[in-house]
């Protein structure tokens, strides 16, 4: 067997006379001990960070050294997407939106991903990356647009909140089923390459999302099919209730790229530069080298699946409190910062008022809104509507007049 | 095997047994699936099109994914064992004119290549994905369904999926039993945001392939198996658009509407020419074409002429499209029809081996079926 420059194996001819195996499924040695191969779990693959819990550098040369800029930046998105979790957690609670997931812990994969990545690069999530979108810019009003399903979502309300979308900041829209994203995400990465475009895709997903059949799918094609692609799976413990114990036997999600041919990496998801090194350099080499790499960020979710979830049901409160105090991304980032004397309790006072702040005006201003026109309703089926549809918007139109009272109108735009 | 050759064999107890004729396998016996249960009638030679060349139905294929890859860059091709061709050789020549990243195969996993296929198309580029057989796009089903049909809808019309087609081999071939058989139009109808297409000979189908490739919404179009090389007609050389949704009378008549598609078509053109020997009745045949968006108007047009309707399919009848087409109908022609619609279709089994001669909604019983209704 030779190993080729991108470390792939080159099978030997059929009828070479040496003592090796000829299969054309497999081309390691022959061997004469019955041994059946341990699957390591105990002392799996490592975690690679850059900061200890105290956001302290471990070792110095694999510090990023980002700007003072860029790192208030990260610090800034990240809290202000946690204010904006809580305020809209609040707001489904008073039955002001009628469903929200917060990001709560896991605000580091998040943006440490994001600001790797080019702008150009496109984004295929699940449901819990809004800190990648809030980094490249999707402004508040449009976060709270889509919550809202108001005449101003770009997504034109149809979608259940926290199913973002941006064209313009290349994030393809959330969908509810999980995993469909991955086998997409390396069509988009064949076409790509194809096109010569010099643009990487990134594709988040969760450790239980990655027991789908779609995940399995989605990580032989890019690598049997060579495209450029950053698989990033955040494993943030529970997938709703279910622990991880109850999810996978192996070594995680990180354990199974090998057996696909794939790069992988297991990454701290609370450190925010450990995030951004990995996304970083397998953005490169999967642009350069036409292959994929799977990231699995270790994490914990902090809040609940949901606001249809009480997640005290299955996980005990010293549990959650020993991640939201001691392991947060966003209070290692600060202790990183402060030790710097970037940031410090003025900085964090006058932040927290303003993030507020510009969370309240956009939450004020989105409430206030219309919902989109009912017409609506039947647009963008398909590229243009067919005689048959025509038709029931028609009766849907008699209807309504006839029947005008018993349907909340006035809170629609016309 | 000489004709002529014989063979001693010796059997357990070692007695000698004589076999001659064809062969040691003895002389031929018959089997239920040696005729088919049509006869394929080639359309008058398309003049508006530029040259033609004769062409069966895969062949059709072939010209349409030519005319495509050489006309448009970003046009791929991609499926299980596309590459050398596939097995109903639809891709012969492709991937050594166009190159290993045009034409390529795919691991074996159909939510994959329709997944992937989805991707391809929201980046831009042209995707024409191949499932090996229509009884095997199940696994696709979530796909299709949930992301590509609704991938427009749900993003405010700032993402889709458009430049998606796939293709799947359908319906049955005479032995193709449970899995090789299948019609799965009805699962898809029910689907907004996808169309559904099924063409009845090789002009159609180049013509029909071609508009879905180019339809700005994700296509499914399913080619009939056994026509793949039972059909032959004058074909034209040069790309050319069959329009979708518009259902194409193939002739006139009076009494009874017969509508069906694919290689029932061919079977209800039979049917018709009975009904004018035997019966002296006058049928209007309707090929559908596409099953979604269909075209109610032509359909609701012939029926108000003859107040007559029978549909036919292979696929059972239970939910059926035909269901669809009737319920239709009878809305919006209740005062026309001079008896109830007729659906002659599979039954409501799983496709059978070796009973298919039974199954399969056959000239004879849509004949019945026409009797019945002329003499309600």
């Amino acid at each position: 067997a030779v190993c080729s420059l991108s470390g792939r194996l080159s099978q030997q001819t059929f009828d070479s006379p040496s003592d090796k195996p000829q299969f054309p499924g497999a081309s390691a040695e022959f061997v004469d001990q019955l041994e059946f191969i341990q699957p390591n779990v105990i002392s799996g693959i490592p975690v690679y960070r850059v900061m200890d819990r105290k956001g302290q550098i471990i070792n110095p040369s694999e510090d990023p050294k980002l700007s003072k800029e860029t790192v208030l930046k990260f610090y800034q998105k990240m809290t202000l997407l946690n204010t904006m979790d809580r305020i809209l957690y609040e707001s489904q609670r008073q039955g002001r939106i009628s469903f929200y997931m917060t990001n709560y812990g896991e605000e580091g994969t998040h943006v440490g991903s994001a600001a790797a990545l080019e702008p150009s690069d496109l984004v295929f999530g699940q449901y819990r990356e809004a800190g990648v979108l809030m980094y490249r810019g999707f402004p508040l009003d449009l976060f709270m647009a889509q919550c809202y399903a108001n005449a101003d979502d770009l997504g034109k309300g149809r979608q259940m909140p926290v199913h973002y979308g941006s064209k313009e900041l290349n994030f393809v829209t959330i969908s509810s089923p999980l995993a469909t994203q991955i086998p997409q995400a390396a069509g988009a990465a064949y076409a790509m390459k194809t096109l010569n475009s010099n643009r990487a895709v990134i594709c988040y997903f969760g450790e239980g999302a990655a027991s789908e059949g779609d995940a399995h799918a989605g990580f032989n094609f890019s690598a049997t099919l060579e495209c450029p692609i950053i698989f990033f799976c955040r494993n943030n413990g529970y997938a709703i209730s279910t622990p991880t114990n109850e999810q996978y036997r192996g070594d995680g999600i990180a354990a199974r790229g090998p057996g696909y041919g794939m790069m992988s990496i297991r990454v701290d998801g609370n450190d925010v530069f450990a995030v951004y090194n990995a996304t970083r350099e397998a953005r490169r080499r999967a642009v350069a080298e036409n292959q994929p790499f799977l990231i699995e960020a270790m994490t914990y979710r902090i809040g609940h699946h949901s606001t249809s979830d009480d997640s005290s049901a299955y996980r005990s409160v010293d549990e959650v409190n020993y991640w939201d105090k001691q392991d947060h991304p966003i209070s290692r980032l600060r202790h990183y910062m402060t030790a710097r004397g970037w940031w410090a309790e003025d900085e964090e006072r006058s932040w927290r008022k303003q993030s507020r702040q510009l969370v309240m005006e956009a939450f004020e201003k989105a409430e206030r809104r219309l919902k989109p026109r009912p017409e609506w309703l039947f647009t963008d089926v398909y590229d243009e509507n067919p005689t048959g549809l025509q038709k029931q918007q028609e009766a849907l139109q008699r209807h309504l007049e006839q029947y005008k009272e018993h349907y909340p109108l006035d809170l629609y735009d016309k | 095997m000489a004709a002529a050759a014989r063979l001693v064999l010796r059997t357990a107890s070692g007695a000698k047994v004589l076999r001659a004729g064809l062969g040691w396998l003895g002389a031929p016996i018959r089997v239920p699936h040696a005729a088919a249960h049509f006869t394929f009638h080639p359309d008058p030679v398309p003049t508006r099109h530029g040259p033609t060349q004769k062409m069966n139905l895969f062949q059709s294929i072939t010209s349409a994914l030519d005319n495509t890859l050489s006309s448009d860059p970003t046009a791929v091709i991609f499926g299980e064992d596309v590459a050398f061709g596939g097995v109903f050789r639809c891709t012969v020549g492709l991937r050594d004119k166009y190159g290993k990243d045009r034409v390529f195969n795919t691991p074996l996993c159909e939510q994959g290549i329709v997944g992937f296929g989805i991707g391809v198309a929201v980046a831009g580029a042209t995707a024409i994905a191949e499932i090996q057989f229509a009884d095997y796009i199940f696994p696709a089903f979530d796909q299709i369904v949930n992301e590509a049909a609704k991938y427009r809808y749900r993003s405010g019309n700032m993402f889709d999926c458009g430049n998606l087609t796939i293709r799947a081999p359908w319906g049955c071939v005479g032995h193709g039993s449970l899995y090789h058989s299948q019609s799965p139009e009805a699962f898809f109808a029910h689907c907004p945001g996808i169309k559904v297409v099924i063409p009845r000979s090789p002009v159609q189908a180049k013509g029909l392939l071609l508009s879905c490739i180019a339809d700005k919404n994700p296509c499914i179009f399913f080619e009939p198996k056994i026509l793949y090389r039972a059909a032959v007609e004058q074909v034209p050389t040069e790309p050319y658009l069959i329009p979708l949704s518009q259902a194409e009378v193939l002739q006139e008549g009076s009494d009874v509407t017969l509508v069906a598609w694919g290689t029932q078509v061919h079977v209800m053109k039979e049917v018709a020419a009975m009904a004018q020997e035997k019966l002296g009745v006058s049928c209007e045949v309707i090929d559908l074409q596409t099953i979604l968006p269909w075209d109610t108007e032509t359909v609701c047009k012939s029926v108000v002429k003859t107040g007559r309707l029978l549909i036919s399919h292979e696929a059972p009848v239970t939910g059926g499209f035909a269901a669809e087409i009737s319920s239709t109908v009878q809305e919006e022609c209740f005062l026309n029809l001079e008896a109830p619609i007729a659906r002659v279709c599979g039954y409501d089994t799983p496709f059978p081996h070796i009973f298919e001669p039974f199954y399969i909604p056959d000239k004879w019983k849509c004949f019945d079926a026409v009797k019945r209704m002329i003499n309600y």
